[in-house]
């Protein structure tokens, strides 16, 4: 089918798109030249860097004041679309937000809706998403068989964000319905957890450990060793759900998806909850106790000993340099 | 204050996962456990129904074989009874049509204060069903909760944010998904197991909840290709002499990290 028009649930921080809207918005210009991001709150200040990579036109719910985006922003385009502005896809990203809308509007819609997606495409088969399942060793294509918009979720850096050199997006209001009961949730504060260093899922060097590391104190060396390496430090969900270290540490299906130069796991086994957020990285160093570790099958250096014993000697040679 | 838990009973996620070639849908013949994602959802809510000082927690879950392995661990840990939407036509059942047969199961139990859910499953980790399960039931809905507490009709709730989390409010009935970690679930004692054996679950059909199509059939979707990703290589892998951190040092020093 020919797509004439693409919607991007874009996201912003302090007036700057994330890269996640970015990535989105890239791909969704090589599948359409009518690409419209959506945001929940302010046009005006992304309506640059959004046509930038290729959007043309930004539809702004303005403040949502301290509503969670899901009902409002679902709400808020169901409105467009009932007025009969229709995309034929929409997309988002598959985090907290993204999920939230994509879920509502799927109900309000009455359409399916395909998540975690990493790829789309216009073929034979109409759009078809593709996913990955079992941590990744299988891909799946998965075909739309009603009728637009269709949803899809993709996951984090799916895509390589690249500019077009396009000029500002117009920017049109778009108003919020009235949400009934269903727009009770509100945010009362917001707490940002402070990260020194280099950012997770930025970094160039992760340095991550998990529960072969035996107690809270120990992940201390992998602090150290991500500040020797300039590295940000990272957590497998085991550790993050016993509260060794806050969920921003995390790196896996539900955490962050990072895909650096070097990926150092350290004490981890190679859950695949852990192994489809990191996978992609293009060296990766494992040191753990048992040999049969499922993440020795993905890394290119594998060292099989106790954490406790390598990370020390590890960071007094680098120390020592 | 009554708090109903949605529940889902997956394959043992111990043994490799596999798709049935004929329908390309998960194979369930193996053993049916409880989600453990879900497991943190039935504490909270029975936590939560202690502190109310009375209520009870009930179930709903849907699968396609009439299974209820999964339940029984739940209600072994103290839930009261269930609501099982179990129809061979349910296989192939799209998220959609997931949190509506769900949805359904919650209505047949009369609502309750609050509806948990867990954030995603751990087979299929679609991730929508729970915010879908509270626009079918035009309900608010708090996602992402790490720690809840009620406050007469209203939830207080910590909600991890991609920078950190936020503190909201929302007025109960309402649906909360809770991450994994948000309290530490209970092990079913021996009496609990006894007792779950005789709890009673209320086994339905899709058709006794009004819905039609389900499955495949009322699923926006089809898969068209099953392929196998590109399998990454091991390297090399040694044995810790007492020297292995060398090799690291030697490894990083070749891509120039130091």
């Amino acid at each position: 089918m020919a797509i004439n028009s693409i919607w991007v649930f874009a996201q912003a921080t302090n007036g700057v798109p994330t890269s996640g809207t970015l990535e989105l918005i890239t791909k969704a210009r090589s599948l359409s030249s009518n690409v419209a991001a959506f945001i929940g709150g302010d046009g005006a200040a992304v309506a640059g860097a959004l046509g930038e990579y290729g959007a043309t036109k930004v539809y702004a719910t303005g403040d949502l004041g301290g509503k969670l985006p899901g009902v409002a922003v679902a709400s808020a385009m169901k409105a467009l679309i009932d007025g009969g502005d229709t995309p034929d896809v929409i997309m988002f990203p598959q985090n907290y937000e993204g999920r939230d809308v994509v879920s509502r509007l799927s109900v309000k819609l009455d359409r399916t809706v395909l998540t975690n997606s990493i790829d789309i495409e216009d073929g034979g088969d109409g759009i078809t998403a593709t996913t990955p399942i079992f941590g990744g060793n299988t891909l799946v294509s998965t075909s739309f068989t009603g009728s637009a918009p269709y949803l899809v979720a993709f996951r984090p850096k799916s895509f390589a964000p690249e500019a077009s050199g396009g000029g500002a997006a117009e920017v049109v209001a778009v108003s919020v319905p009235d949400l009934g009961a269903a727009g009770g949730a509100q945010v009362t504060a917001v707490h940002v957890e402070e990260v020194t260093g280099p950012k997770l899922d930025e970094a160039d060097v992760v340095v991550s450990g998990g529960r072969g590391l035996g107690e809270q104190a120990k992940f201390a060396m992998i602090e150290d060793l991500a500040k020797l390496l300039k590295a940000a430090p990272g957590a497998s969900r085991a550790i993050v759900d016993a509260g060794w270290v806050p969920y921003s540490y995390q790196v896996g299906q539900t955490g962050k998806v990072v895909k650096p130069s070097v990926y150092i796991a350290a004490g981890i086994s190679g859950a695949t909850q852990h192994m489809v957020g990191m996978k992609g990285s293009k060296n990766i160093i494992a040191i753990n106790k048992d040999k049969e570790a499922p993440i020795f099958g993905i890394a290119d250096l594998g060292i099989v000993g106790d954490v406790n014993v390598v990370l020390p000697k590890l960071i007094e040679a680098l120390k020592s340099r | 204050m009554n708090v109903i838990v949605c529940v889902k009973q997956i394959p043992d996620p111990a043994v490799p996962g596999a798709l049935d070639g004929g329908t390309n849908t998960l194979k369930r013949d193996g053993k049916i456990v409880i989600d453990e994602s879900d497991m943190y959802g039935v504490e909270m809510a029975l936590q939560l129904v202690d502190a109310a000082g009375g209520g009870e927690v009930s179930l709903v879950s849907m699968a396609p074989n009439g299974e209820t392995s999964g339940l029984r661990t739940a209600l072994a840990m103290g839930a009261v009874k269930a609501v099982l939407v179990s129809d061979p036509a349910l296989q192939g059942s799209d998220a959609l049509t997931t949190a509506k047969v769900l949805a359904g199961a919650v209505q047949r139990l009369g609502g309750a204060d609050l509806i948990i859910a867990a954030t995603e499953s751990s087979d299929g980790y679609t991730g929508t069903v729970p915010e879908q399960i509270a626009e079918v039931l035009g309900l608010p809905s708090v996602t992402f909760a790490k720690k809840i507490s009620i406050n007469g009709s209203t939830i207080n709730a910590e909600r991890q944010t991609e920078a950190g989390y936020d503190e909201v409010t929302c007025p109960m009935p309402a649906v909360v998904s809770v991450t994994a970690g948000v309290v530490e679930p209970r092990y079913p004692s021996f009496k609990g197991i006894m007792a779950a054996k005789s709890k009673p679950v209320d086994e339905i059909t899709a058709g006794d909840l009004g819905l039609n199509p389900v499955g495949w059939a009322g699923a926006g979707q089809k898969v068209s290709k099953v392929a196998e990703a590109e399998a990454r290589q091991a390297g090399e892998i040694i044995e810790d002499d007492g020297e292995a951190f060398g090799k690291i040092v030697g490894f990083l020093e070749n891509l120039k990290v130091i």
